[in-house]
């Protein structure tokens, strides 16, 4: 998995970092290896590369500097924001620039009367939420790595979180961006109206993990925090019945702020990590949040609890208080680094399939886990069919080690076979690039290369990421952690 | 089906090099809209038909050509909507032409616009080529997200042979209050209300009238109400009122002057232009009638950083849509040559030279 470092041209690089430097400080364009070492991977730790020049500029006119110069010197351009996704979108090259906006941290704005909060790239998202708060606002994509990730990483991965369902993801609580094109061109997409004139270039933006677009400024719409949030604690079985659970409580017309469900070895997991009081006797174990003003969470509580037990949940508790509640999440939360604990390695995968298919989908994992001799706790993002399979194994065992590739592929090319997708939100990356062939033929590949034309006509900016070349079509790629440990351990995944 | 496939192929690829150009057409309810109106008619509503829905998926299929009205139907039997209340502008109406034209209703200020709930399409391109991009999934960060693109795009990217999209259940209760006050005080009023944890579903001044719709859980309706006052519309009322805003039936849209469409930030204060203006979206939209120059119209627009809009009649002469950038302008160019090379699409329906 590791790309070997590539030997650094030294002639192009003293070229470059003196070109850059004529503008930006000399702290800002660094090019010792004991300098760029920290940016040579992001949370998908398996890739690494190291940078040939990093470059951090503090505002736009830097950035446009450094787009220009590269630009008129044919260097590849690499953003990154905290370096936290976890499918290698921000992995460097031994040939580029790596751009870091962790300088541009500022928050610009805050309108509580119209409710949007402009921010620089390098804001973390939940700095957004946390500068909304006082005005009983709120920003509402929470990634499970939101006290470091950043906005401008959002936008380029679209990101998600628990409460998308209800809320949307990225795309849809951004209303407009700023940026510079690799040319050095100022573009304004979306705007701080509700719409913009001619094509949804916002929205083809979001989600293009950096290779459209550098973005220097996020409009981010915020909404009314909840008054009251309460979050219920199903245990179920058997699998499949807390899978058509799931399609029930739609079905019924609710749409919960948070459906996460849970299988029985990854509740053991977690409990043993969290203690967050689990029922270990169940086979799954859903969580469902309502929130809103208290009578309508009460009310909406009360529905679903009828909904779930006549599924056939076997217990139900709901949260009496905001601690309590946050204890019940704490293990779905902390479930990739619980399951850390208890396996040397795990593949984690983040294929999304239509609801109706989860049981089918969990059967499906079950059959793969006897066929490999390999575990595979399950959690997953269920209101929206997100599926984090975590195969557990052993690096050090060659044979553990293939067999996982093979059952993560089996996994990945049955998610696209029922109609879902390889990658939920998790990106593509260079992890998964490999199976977007699976999932889009030669033409459709050939038009999002196209789409990149159309902003980068010679292909400088994140090159080989998300979009893979016709000759590169062969194999799955997945997400290999070692040692079960993630860069950034301290952030819950999920 | 596989045969209108085959002659919407055949057409567009033989189109292409012969140097002619389609015009991409369903019931033609929308034929009012955008800049010009060049070439042959390829009928869209060959291709029709509802491919998948399962309710509890959320998530629906169907074929461009589709009358809008029987998706809605359909989705009404479950008690499920477009949340983004396509306007349909007469009985003909197909999904097809409702994502092109990218249009939402009154509930978009709160549930989101049309693009928000593209999952996935399948298309047939200028080369006639039938692709599919997004899926039928809730998350999907698979490749660029090209399904969102043809939100709007008026057809110039493409033929729309199928669009999934995500659908919401029908809240549970509505209610519809009317309160009289100035133009000033109701663009305050609506900002101040829509930062507060309240079911506002929609909003609309005119003639100093604020309508506000609730819509949600039965005991938040309830609440809101008692909390905002206002007096209470009879639920027919409400519903034939809301229809009227949305499809333009109102009498506010009635007489000759051209209507505009101001898009632009919620928080804009009355915008003193000659003629009369209806406040939707929460203070974000503002439909305008009025004989007023278009440069005035449209400059007023961008001062405020919003954009402006010949939505319907006037003199098209001036452009429709409020002018692009010269970057973003030439990334539109480059987007249009890869999706339809030869140029066959509605031709110039958005801007002259797409």
């Amino acid at each position: 998995m590791n790309v070997p470092a590539q030997g650094i041209d030294r002639v192009r690089q003293a070229e470059i970092v003196s070109r850059l430097r004529a503008r930006l400080p000399a702290a800002a364009v660094l090019f010792q290896e004991e300098d760029t070492r920290p940016f040579e991977c992001d949370g998908l730790s398996a890739y690494r590369e190291l940078p040939m020049i990093v470059a951090l500029p503090a505002d736009e006119d830097e950035v446009r500097f450094v787009l220009q110069t590269c630009h008129a010197l044919k260097v590849q351009v690499i953003a990154r924001g905290a370096g936290t996704g976890l499918s290698g979108g921000a992995l460097p090259s031994g040939d580029g620039v790596l751009l870091s906006l962790a300088k541009m941290k500022r928050i610009l704005a805050v309108d509580p009367v119209a409710r949007i909060a402009r921010v620089q790239p390098g804001v973390r998202n939940l700095a957004i939420t946390e500068a909304a708060d006082p005005y009983g606002l709120y920003y509402a994509p929470d990634p499970s790595s939101q006290i470091a990730c950043t906005i401008g990483g959002n936008v380029a991965e679209n990101s998600g979180g628990v409460h998308c369902l209800k809320y949307g993801l990225t795309v849809h609580n951004v209303l407009r961006v700023r940026g510079f094109t690799i040319e050095g061109e100022a573009v304004e997409l979306g705007s701080e109206a509700l719409d913009a004139p001619g094509y949804d270039l916002l929205a083809l933006v979001t989600g293009s993990e950096g290779m459209l677009a550098v973005i220097t400024e996020v409009t981010v719409r915020l909404i009314p925090e909840p008054e009251a949030c309460r979050v219920i604690l199903a245990s179920f079985d058997d699998v499949e019945k807390a899978g058509e659970a799931v399609a029930s409580v739609i079905a019924a017309g609710i749409v919960p702020a948070g459906l996460e469900m849970m299988d029985q070895p990854a509740a053991r997991a977690v409990e043993e990590f969290v203690h967050a009081g689990y029922d270990l006797d169940a086979k799954a174990l859903l969580l469902c949040e309502s929130d809103g003003t208290p009578e309508e969470v009460e009310e909406e509580i009360a529905r679903m609890i009828d909904v779930l037990r006549a599924a056939g949940a076997t217990a139900t508790r709901v949260s009496q208080s905001d601690a309590e509640r946050d204890l019940f999440w704490a293990g779905r939360k902390a479930a990739f680094p619980a399951v850390g604990r208890i396996s040397p390695d795990y593949y984690c995968m983040d294929g999304t399939i239509p609801r109706r298919r989860l049981g089918e989908m969990l059967d499906f994992i079950g059959e793969m886990e006897k066929k490999y001799g390999l575990r595979c706790p399950n959690v997953f993002h269920a209101g929206d069919g997100n599926l984090h399979p975590l195969i557990l194994f052993d690096a050090n065992d060659p044979d553990e080690l293939h067999r996982t590739e093979q059952f993560a592929a089996e996994v990945l090319e049955k998610c696209v076979a029922v109609g879902g997708t390889i990658t939920g939100e998790h990106g593509v990356g260079v992890e998964k690039i490999n199976s977007m062939c699976v999932q889009f033929t030669g033409p459709e590949l050939e038009r999002f290369r196209g789409v990149k034309r159309a902003f980068d006509p010679d292909g400088l900016l994140n090159p080989g990421k998300n979009i893979p070349t016709l000759r590169r079509c062969a194999e799955y790629g997945k997400m290999v952690v070692r040692g079960g440990v993630l860069p950034h351990a301290e952030l819950p995944r999920f | 089906m596989q045969q209108v496939l085959a002659a919407f192929t055949e057409a567009v690829k033989t189109a292409g090099p012969a140097g002619r150009h389609l015009r991409l057409r369903g019931g033609g309810t929308k034929d009012f809209y955008g800049q010009s109106l060049v070439g042959e008619i390829l009928d869209t509503r060959r291709y029709a038909g509802i491919v998948a829905y399962d309710p509890t998926e959320l998530v629906i299929t169907v074929r461009g050509g589709t009358r809008l009205a029987e998706v809605e139907a359909a989705l009404a039997a479950e008690r499920q909507m477009l949340a983004f209340e396509p306007p349909h502008f007469g009985d003909g109406a197909t999904i097809g032409g409702a994502v092109a034209a990218g249009l939402s209703g009154p509930r978009r200020a709160a549930a989101g616009a049309l693009r928000d709930f593209i999952l996935g399409v399948r298309i047939m391109d200028g080369r006639g080529q039938d692709l599919s991009f997004g899926g039928r999934v809730m998350k999907n960060v698979a490749g660029y997200d090209v399904s969102r693109l043809m939100a709007g795009a008026l057809g110039t990217l493409g033929i729309l042979l199928e669009v999934s999209m995500k659908v919401s259940p029908v809240p549970v209760a509505e209610a519809t209050l009317k309160f009289e006050l100035p133009e000033a005080k109701a663009i305050e009023t609506v900002n101040r209300w829509a930062g507060k944890p309240l079911p506002i579903s929609a909003t609309a001044y005119a003639d100093g009238e604020l309508d506000v719709r609730l819509s949600g859980a039965g005991a938040a309706v309830r609440e809101a109400c008692q909390k905002l006052g206002g007096e209470r519309l009879e639920p027919a009322q409400a519903a034939r009122f809301w229809a009227g805003i949305r499809e333009q039936t109102d009498p506010f849209f009635a007489g000759d002057e051209p209507l505009w469409r101001l898009s632009v930030p919620s928080t804009t204060p009355q915008l003193l232009l000659q003629g009369r203006t209806l406040v939707e979206w929460g203070g974000s939209l503002r439909w305008l009638k009025s004989h007023a120059p278009a440069q005035a119209i449209r400059d007023l627009a961008s001062r405020v950083a919003g954009h402006a809009a010949l939505f319907r009649g006037g003199d098209k002469g001036a452009g429709v849509f409020h002018a692009l950038p010269p970057a973003t302008a030439r990334i539109h160019g480059r987007l249009k040559a890869e999706f339809d090379p030869y140029g066959v699409f509605n031709r110039g329906r958005m801007y002259a030279d797409l």
